[in-house]
């Protein structure tokens, strides 16, 4: 049993209180320390997703206790990747946190975000729906201390916002994960897989209502209509970088529904059949819908990034709900390039916060380093919005093609298409007045203007953009990659015998009990 | 002892889901207290409801204890106790700065103003 799979939630949780105790009053030294902690974990992401890449299931007991009894740790495919994608992330958003000066406005901005990493890592590795839950609520005590770094009035009030409306999702997991303990007495997900199928088809209310739930939670977590209203104040108002850390956070819910209810609740189970199709669908199409019509409806680039990222969620949302190995593949490409693209746009939203007096779409005089700054803000904008030639506009397809076999394939192609036009329609009037328009206002006093963003930031902004290029680049490759992962997550067989057939220190494995 | 211990978290939840839609941080606290605990109870109960009955192996004994709920729903209270706590400081700290405790964000006159 090899201990590496473990690693990318242990060195978080290492270096945070390392951080804290040690080195509180050293800002530099915190630096160093988070740097070198984020780029060890892709290093280790890097090994685990190569190790995964083959098809294996690599599990790890916590404590040598076998499945069902102990907690375990389990990388496949697709945790491994999203685990690759949040380090990734992490270390160009973390780049941005210092080169902006954004960790020294309030104090441990370093440690928080390593709970943060430790949380999102630790959520997507857990073989156990209780784990999950557990790790989920790291990974939000974590980012409520982020949400209100470096204070401020309204900070603080959507702060309240967003954990008033967490700690309700959190007691409804509870309350979910109740209703599936009491009817089958498992909560370890490969166990769950074959004990559903033995759920007795006459007294089904429980497990039906667990599904349900669960779903609900998930839909929290991923600001799904009409559980969103969390998402737009905590997004516009937390810290630039903060924010763009976030954009995985929605995909956690993404990759918790991708997760139980192709291993737990299969689409072809007769208990929840017709869950997805009947309502995922409908409700992700709406998401898109709204979601870029916010974009359209926003006074401010702040809040426009964030229904963009309401309707990016809606897009996977679809790609998930159609529930064919396509359908997850194409979500799969999806979410890595969503994420890529709203952490961009909320960086570059914040280098524009940060050299003018408002973020509202109204004319002012132009930012200190425009040109670049528009430049990244017109390449982040065309991946947002699906344009060809960046990656957007290859997801678009992938989840168009999905869709064909899809009953509701008249109303799926009609919503993307017609909300992808609002989307570009929004992004383009919210450029042209921010950068564009700007041109013609007298600037202010030399004297008067505001120091241009360190270039530090524009390396962050930059390295995230590059990346983006770079999976338009291999999206051959990519989308080959995310197949074989949708194959596996259909064929659970691997993943439940590892699970379940690994013995641990008293020998025994879960056929023995 | 199922009907009292049903009604009970019915009881809870219905007193907590009131008292999270009235808007003011305060009520909204204590409603999520009380969900916590409705949820904790339901959560006790997912084993099963028996009285007196050892939560390990022994000779002899018939009927067990589910002692992994007891054990979850540890976890889950303390959780909720800290999640309480953060939403307590947050709740005052908002309230403090802006003298007002109400949740919705205020009505905005115009672009640009009404936050920041």
């Amino acid at each position: 049993m090899t201990h590496w799979i473990i690693a990318p939630v242990i060195l978080p949780a290492l270096l945070a209180p390392f951080i804290v105790l040690a080195a509180r009053f050293h800002m530099g030294i915190q630096r160093v320390f988070s740097v070198a902690g984020v780029i060890g974990l892709i290093g280790i992401a890097a090994g685990l997703a190569w190790q995964a890449s083959d098809g294996t299931v690599t599990i790890y007991q916590l404590g040598d206790w076998a499945a069902p009894f102990g907690i375990v740790i389990v990388g496949d495919r697709l945790s491994t990747m999203m685990v690759l994608l949040t380090s990734l992330l992490a270390l160009f958003v973390l780049l941005y946190a210092i080169g902006s000066g954004w960790d020294e406005r309030g104090r441990h901005f370093h440690a928080l975000f390593q709970f943060q990493l430790m949380g999102i890592c630790g959520a997507f590795l857990t073989g156990d729906l209780f784990n999950l839950f557990v790790f989920f609520e790291i990974m939000l005590i974590a980012s409520y201390g982020l949400m209100i770094h470096s204070g401020g009035n309204v900070r603080l009030r959507a702060g309240v916002q967003y954990v008033l409306y967490n700690l309700l999702g959190s007691t409804l997991f509870l309350f979910a994960l109740g209703a599936i303990y009491a009817e089958t007495g498992t909560l370890n997900m490969a166990d769950l897989a074959l004990r559903v199928q033995l759920v007795d088809p006459d007294a089904t209310a429980g497990i039906r209502l667990a599904a349900v739930l669960l779903l609900l939670v998930f839909a929290i977590k991923s600001a799904l209509i009409p559980l969103h209203f969390w998402l737009p104040s905590t997004y516009a108002e937390a810290p630039g970088p903060v924010a763009a850390l976030f954009a995985i956070m929605t995909k956690v819910g993404a990759y918790a529904i991708i997760r139980v209810y192709t291993l737990v609740f299969p689409p072809d189970l007769e208990v929840t059949g017709g869950l997805q199709s009947d309502w995922l669908l409908p409700v992700a199409l709406v998401s898109l819908a709204i979601g870029m019509l916010g974009i359209l409806a926003a006074r401010k680039l702040d809040r426009l990034v964030a229904f963009g990222v309401i309707g990016s969620m809606g897009m996977v949302m679809v790609a998930i709900s159609l529930f064919t190995p396509a359908g997850i593949a194409a979500a799969l490409y999806y979410i890595v390039h969503s994420t890529f693209a709203a952490a961009a746009l909320f960086l570059i939203a914040d280098l524009v916060r940060s050299s003018r007096a408002h973020l509202g779409l109204t004319l002012e005089p132009p930012v200190p380093g425009a040109a670049l700054t528009a430049g990244l803000f017109f390449v982040a904008a065309i991946a947002m919005t699906g344009l060809p030639p960046l990656s957007g506009f290859i997801g678009k397809l992938l989840v168009l093609e999905a869709a064909f076999a899809s009953p509701l394939m008249v109303w799926t192609f009609a919503t993307i298409l017609i909300a992808s036009l609002f989307g570009i329609v929004g992004f383009a009037r919210a450029g042209s007045v921010v950068f564009w328009k700007a041109q013609s206002v007298k600037p202010p006093a030399e004297s008067m203007l505001p120091a241009r963003p360190a270039a530090l930031s524009y390396v962050a902004v930059g390295g995230l953009i590059t990346l983006l290029v770079g999976y338009t680049a291999f999206a051959g490759q990519a989308h080959a990659y995310m197949v074989e992962m949708s194959t596996q997550l259909f064929d659970p067989v691997d993943y439940v015998t590892t699970v379940l057939g690994t013995t641990g220190k008293l020998g025994l494995g879960a056929e023995e009990y | 002892m199922e009907f009292l211990v049903a009604s009970a978290i019915g009881i809870l939840t219905a007193a907590g889901l009131y008292l999270v839609m009235r808007l003011r941080t305060f009520p909204i606290i204590l409603g999520v207290s009380l969900l916590t605990y409705a949820v904790n109870v339901f959560f006790f109960s997912a084993g099963h409801l028996t009285i007196g009955s050892p939560p390990v192996l022994r000779e002899g004994v018939e009927i067990y204890a589910d002692p992994l709920p007891q054990a979850l729903v540890l976890t889950a209270i303390v959780i909720a106790f800290g999640m309480t706590a953060v939403i307590v400081m947050l709740g005052l700290g908002a309230y403090l700065g802006s003298d007002d405790d109400h949740v919705n964000d205020p009505v905005e006159t115009d672009a640009g103003e009404g936050s920041k």
